[in-house]
């Protein structure tokens, strides 16, 4: 048993009336890793002298100065820098890098009074949907281990399913908060394009690349939006619109809510028992008071392609400063400074991140721009015109996550295409630059199943309000993985 | 567009600041010969008059006040440098002789 298994309310209450303090919550975070992280491999490094010191200091805090997240742990994806803690993205190329500012979002937690206890796994600079892109460990999912937790995400969804903190940040360039939020079973939501400050993420993909939150249930999860989200001076990509009250949404109360369902969401690849999930969800909603039409998002079938070019591009441009001069990693022994860039970053990279180097590289070669690059922007445009007329008449888009549940570590890693077709029903969004929430919606042989609620630019109160109304009406959420009890 | 060979791949990894032998050469070529043909199903589409996107939202020109604020000490920023002396960064020569 863990106190991790109550939701932030039911916490901030054990701390109102005594119950436990600051101190103890931040000592738990610590004693369930160190008790389940041998098993699940998801936090690459730990501070713990510092969070609890910080916790100390937060237990003097009278309570009527605190808000709703106050005191409550959190674990940072590794791709977030935090100021005097090593921050690696998962890359040989960082190793022992020590960034010296936060990122705002790391500045906002602690603004909120939450408690940052370590560092989670990832797929190296984000590039991978399993954790075995990391040069350090491959995170396991906690519902079965012998599975990967997805990715690039996948130890902050895995944290979070396993109990060892009750909330984590992820960030989501095609999918990489979503799709292990799906596999392991939480909440996970990609924000809309600019409503989170990418100030401190180390960019992958500029234009596509966002924050956001991952819990255990919905309510959490629109209060740790709003803690991170708004406008930010240092990042002129973050959009000046007004943060609203998500949790003063949550009333469970979606009759009449127009609800559109691609038909490509549930079209070829995409597993029956995960159509057959998504047709329960959608009874559900209909219980409660929705309507439910099919619809179409013609140029779906066409974003993988014009993701991984236009993603591959920006990375290529972004990850050029990894050069082995200013910070991380630097090899030895090379004559002059052409082989020294060269050397770093031959031994730096893994070969996934090589791959979309070079790939992105090729695409914007004059030569290829044209018929690689600019097609692909243009292809976004489609993209984003089909949601756009979508939203015209319909106030969500629903349909399943993952075309499947998690897959058994070492299955996709021989094929790069196989491996990216884990992503289809994510990517779409984040060329649309939509926002998007994965919530539990049933198990398949153990293995948990997602529910993606898709909305407007901005449109995060209406996906709150549906995934709330549906959580409610089920209890999914409320299962947890046997590991949590211990071995 | 024909598969990549493994001079191209040689070129761009040139490009691209990365060593490569011969060996990976050859593997990255397959596989990015797989990527690029499955990227040509791009062409099917019709895009003349379509224009690209590189961002979503209506945002331009984003200014601040033009004052001056203070950056990090050089200490701080010198944090990380491996090779440095007296303040300054240190790389190796960068003409051949």
């Amino acid at each position: 048993m863990t106190v991790f298994e109550r939701s932030s309310r039911e916490l901030k209450e054990g701390l109102h009336n005594g119950e436990f303090k600051i101190v103890d919550l931040t000592n738990e975070a610590f004693s369930r890793i160190e008790k389940l992280d041998g098993d699940v491999q998801a936090f690459l490094a730990l501070d713990k002298e510092k969070a609890i010191a910080r916790a100390e200091e937060l237990d003097k805090v009278p309570t009527e100065e605190r808000g709703p997240l106050f005191g409550l742990p959190i674990g940072v994806k590794d791709n977030i820098v935090t100021e005097g803690l090593e921050t690696t993205c998962a890359s040989k190329i960082l190793e022992g890098f020590m960034p010296i500012y936060d990122a705002t979002v790391v500045k906002k937690l602690r603004d909120a009074g939450m408690v940052t206890v370590g560092k989670l796994n990832m797929d190296e600079f984000a590039m991978g949907s399993s954790n075995e892109n990391s040069a350090y460990k491959t995170t396991k999912n906690p519902w079965n281990l012998n599975h990967v937790p997805g990715g690039s995400s996948g130890a902050s969804a895995a944290s979070v399913a396993a109990g060892e903190v009750p909330f984590s940040l992820g960030s989501d360039t095609g999918g990489s908060i979503r799709q292990p939020a799906s596999y392991c079973g939480v909440v996970g939501m990609k924000p809309t394009y600019g409503r989170v400050s990418r100030f401190g993420l180390v960019a992958f993909a500029s234009s596509l690349d966002q924050i956001g939150p991952i819990t255990r249930n919905v309510y959490d999860n629109a209060l740790l939006l709003e803690a991170i989200a708004g406008v930010d001076p240092n990042d002129s990509t973050s959009a000046d619109v007004p943060v609203p009250n998500y949790v003063a949404s949550l009333n469970g109360d979606i009759k009449g809510l127009r609800v559109a369902v691609p038909k490509e969401y549930l079209g070829e690849g995409v597993k029956e028992e995960v159509r057959q999930s998504i047709m329960d969800a959608l009874e559900v909603l209909r219980g409660l008071g929705a309507t439910v039409e099919e619809v179409s998002l013609p140029h779906s079938k066409y974003a993988l392609a014009a993701y991984y070019i236009l993603s591959s591009s920006e990375a290529s441009s972004n990850l050029s400063r990894f050069d082995g001069i200013r910070y991380g990693y630097r090899a030895e022994g090379v004559k002059n400074l052409m082989e020294l860039y060269k050397e770093t970053r031959a031994q730096g990279f893994g070969d996934e991140v090589k791959r979309r180097i070079m790939l992105g590289t090729y695409s914007l070669s004059a030569g290829t721009y044209d018929a690689y690059y600019k097609k692909a922007q243009q292809v976004r445009t489609l993209i984003k015109q089909d949601y756009d007329k979508v939203f015209e008449n319909y106030d969500v888009i629903v349909g399943p996550t993952a075309p499947t549940t998690a897959f058994e570590i070492g299955q996709n890693t021989h094929d790069p295409l196989t491996m990216y077709a884990n992503d289809i029903l994510t990517i779409p969004i984040n060329l649309a630059g939509v926002p998007a929430i994965s919530i539990p919606c049933g198990f398949h042989e153990g293995l948990p199943l997602g529910l993606q609620i898709i909305g407007k630019h901005f449109g995060e109160e209406t996906i709150y309000r549906t995934a709330y109304a549906y959580e409610q009406a089920t209890d999914f959420h409320k299962q947890t993985p046997q590991i949590w009890e211990g071995k | 567009m024909a598969k990549l060979s493994k001079e191209e791949v040689k070129h761009v990894a040139h490009l691209a600041r990365l060593a490569i032998t011969d060996e990976e050469a050859e593997k990255f070529a397959e596989q990015l010969g797989k990527i690029t043909d499955f990227a040509e199903q791009l062409n099917e589409l019709d895009t003349t008059n379509v224009a690209p996107t590189s961002h979503v939202l209506p945002i331009v020109n984003v200014m601040r006040e033009d004052v001056a604020v203070k950056g990090l000490d050089r200490d701080v920023m010198m944090l990380n440098v491996k090779e440095q002396e007296a303040g300054q960064v240190k790389v190796p020569p960068i003409l051949e002789d």
